[in-house]
């Protein structure tokens, strides 16, 4: 059962091949099975996972079935669960359990999907190798020498493995996309403001976005259709309809101009990884694209500017975390002072502290023009370059990162070269775009991940663009070995 | 630019956060490489270009002044380290 897709899933509920408590259990006994070595849950949630999924099979019984309706999921730890723990894997939300489900988990829910559990990350979704959790870093199905990528590391390892058909991530600089492609499996990043945040523990609320990780692009479209939506408790939700994302999928991309920057195929870019995405380039001529060389020339900016931007919101959001309300408490705090530092410095791990300082430099009197106004003028131009771009192309297309999956520990003390791993992503969070990747390749056996980005609201076409080549191809199906 | 050690505890009580005397010399690194990388920026001439704070282009939304939110303050405190009568504890603040 765990090869099947969503769309096949969905099917055999359907057909009465298996009840949703059957498949959560074989999932379930999956989890039990491997996770020990891969760790990519923090919480397993098992009694209520059967609880929703004798629920989900008295209403299929009902006739009251959805398409999701019975079939499992894993959430992110970073998306609040009534009743289940949120730790954001964090020693400082260690023992919080929230008194609330986010937006995304109550929609899911609602569509009638199973939690299976939440799943390990980078602390607080600062990291691009789930090295930095509390919890212990997350084991690469294809090499459990490498890491996943992060932040949502849990959540790419659970679904490359099969220990959960699908999973929730976050995206803030390449969150979903870049774990996606170091796991083999595909992932979407909305457009800032299609799903809600509501509820979803804050980094940098500028560029934060919730998105599905699953096995095709078609189970990426059956999530966010129960995903998406205006939702009046996230001030900055988008006010906009939304498409049938399923339906799209079939569209022809006869004509379809594909747009290619120069500076995501230049120095720094691994051989293998450029062939890997020069062959889906050629498929996609094939598919009768025609391909157009662009120039997104500030490219180069967006770390810089991303490393000014992000640290300078997370340092103001995560300003809350003080052991006064919730959370981690230091022992015998003499004052209010020493509360708060002592709560704040033993409960926040290095590469948090790092952001919040360097964050906390970005706004201080004096610099404030040099960096955080600097930051967000060079922010409009980043966007500018896409917006010039998709007045020649319909999508613009490249590697979604620079290397296959590295090994656990290559970078763990070089926060500026873990940083540089998500070149390719950071951009398109900075301009507010929707941007995908899916599996093209493999280079030394390990997974490498083709990135698709789309104009303002427009994932519907992305998702149709990445089916097409999906129904083409067969990377998508391809499992590790051992699981 | 180069942060000194002292530079360290100045941004680390600006964000209270207790930092331990010996990995002042590690965080002290560390932040001066991110600051060197995000350095590159001074080199672009941002003259008269708007600020961007946000991605979309829109006003924030309002709403009728109207209660919308019922009282849960002991579901919400339920989690907290420690309250009485409601409030939240922490160590005296006025001797």
């Amino acid at each position: 059962m765990h090869t099947k897709t969503l769309a096949e899933l969905s099917a055999g509920l359907a057909a009465g091949e298996f009840t949703s408590v059957e498949l959560t259990e074989h999932f379930l006994a999956r989890i039990r099975q491997y996770d020990g070595e891969l760790n990519s849950f923090i919480t397993v949630s098992e009694e209520q996972a059967l609880e929703q999924a004798r629920a989900a099979d008295v209403r299929r019984g009902a006739g009251k079935a959805g398409p999701l309706t019975g079939i499992p999921l894993a959430h992110k730890d970073i998306f609040c669960t009534d009743g289940v723990r949120t730790s954001c894997a964090s020693k400082m939300l260690d023992p919080f359990i929230a008194p609330y489900d986010a937006t995304v988990v109550a929609r899911l829910g609602e569509a009638g999907m199973v939690m299976l559990g939440k799943t390990n990350m980078d602390e607080f979704a600062m990291g691009s190798s789930n090295e930095t959790s509390y919890y212990g870093p997350v084991k690469n199905p294809w090499d459990t020498q490498s890491v996943p990528g992060g932040s949502s590391g849990g959540s790419a390892a659970s679904v490359a493995a099969r220990l959960a058909p699908a999973a929730t991530g976050t995206d803030t600089g390449g969150s979903i996309r870049q774990p996606a492609a170091l796991c083999g499996i595909t992932g979407l990043k909305p457009t800032y403001g299609r799903v809600s945040r509501y509820g979803m523990i804050a980094f940098a609320s500028s560029l934060d976005q919730a998105g599905p990780m699953a096995a095709s692009a078609e189970d990426c479209a059956l999530l966010l259709n129960a995903m998406a939506g205006f939702d009046g408790r996230d001030s900055t939700s988008a006010e906009r309809e939304v498409p049938d994302y399923h339906a799209a999928l079939g569209g022809d991309i006869q004509g379809l101009r594909i747009g290619l920057p120069k500076e995501y195929f230049g120095e720094g870019l691994d051989p293998q990884v450029a062939a890997a995405v020069q062959a889906a380039i050629t498929e996609y001529k094939k598919l009768g694209a025609e391909l157009v060389e662009i120039s997104l020339p500030n490219t180069h900016l967006a770390v810089p500017t991303y490393y000014v931007v992000a640290p300078a919101e997370c340092s103001s959001n995560l300003s809350r975390m003080d052991g006064v309300r919730f959370g981690y408490r230091c022992e015998d705090p003499k004052d209010l002072e020493d509360l708060y530092k002592r709560s704040r410095g033993e409960g926040f791990g290095p590469e948090v502290k790092r952001r919040i300082m360097v964050g906390a430099y970005a706004l201080s009197s004096g610099y404030y023009d040099a960096y955080y106004l600097k930051a967000q003028q060079i922010r409009q131009l980043i966007s500018r370059d896409f917006i010039e771009a998709f007045k020649q192309v319909d999508v613009i297309l490249g590697p979604t990162t620079p290397t296959p999956a590295f090994r656990l520990g290559e970078k763990k003390d070089d926060p500026v070269a873990m940083y540089l791993a998500d070149i390719y992503t950071i951009a398109v969070n900075l301009a507010g775009l929707p941007g995908m990747s899916l599996p093209c390749g493999f280079a030394d056996k390990l997974p490498v991940g083709l990135q698709l980005i789309g104009n303002y609201f427009d994932e519907a076409r992305l998702l149709n663009v990445a089916h097409q080549y999906q129904l083409a191809t067969d990377w998508h199906r391809h499992l590790p070995d051992g699981f | 630019m180069a942060l000194e050690r002292e530079d360290v505890h100045t941004i680390a009580h600006l964000a209270r956060l207790a930092i331990e005397d010996e990995d002042v010399p590690a965080y002290a690194e560390n932040l001066s490489n991110i600051l060197a990388l995000v350095e590159q920026m001074s080199a672009v001439d941002t003259r008269g270009v708007e600020p961007m704070a946000h991605p979309l282009a829109m006003v924030q939304r309002l709403r009728e002044d109207e209660v919308t939110e019922e009282n849960q303050r002991e579901h919400f405190q339920q989690h907290a380290p420690a309250v009485e009568n409601g409030l939240y504890l922490v160590p005296k603040v006025i001797e």
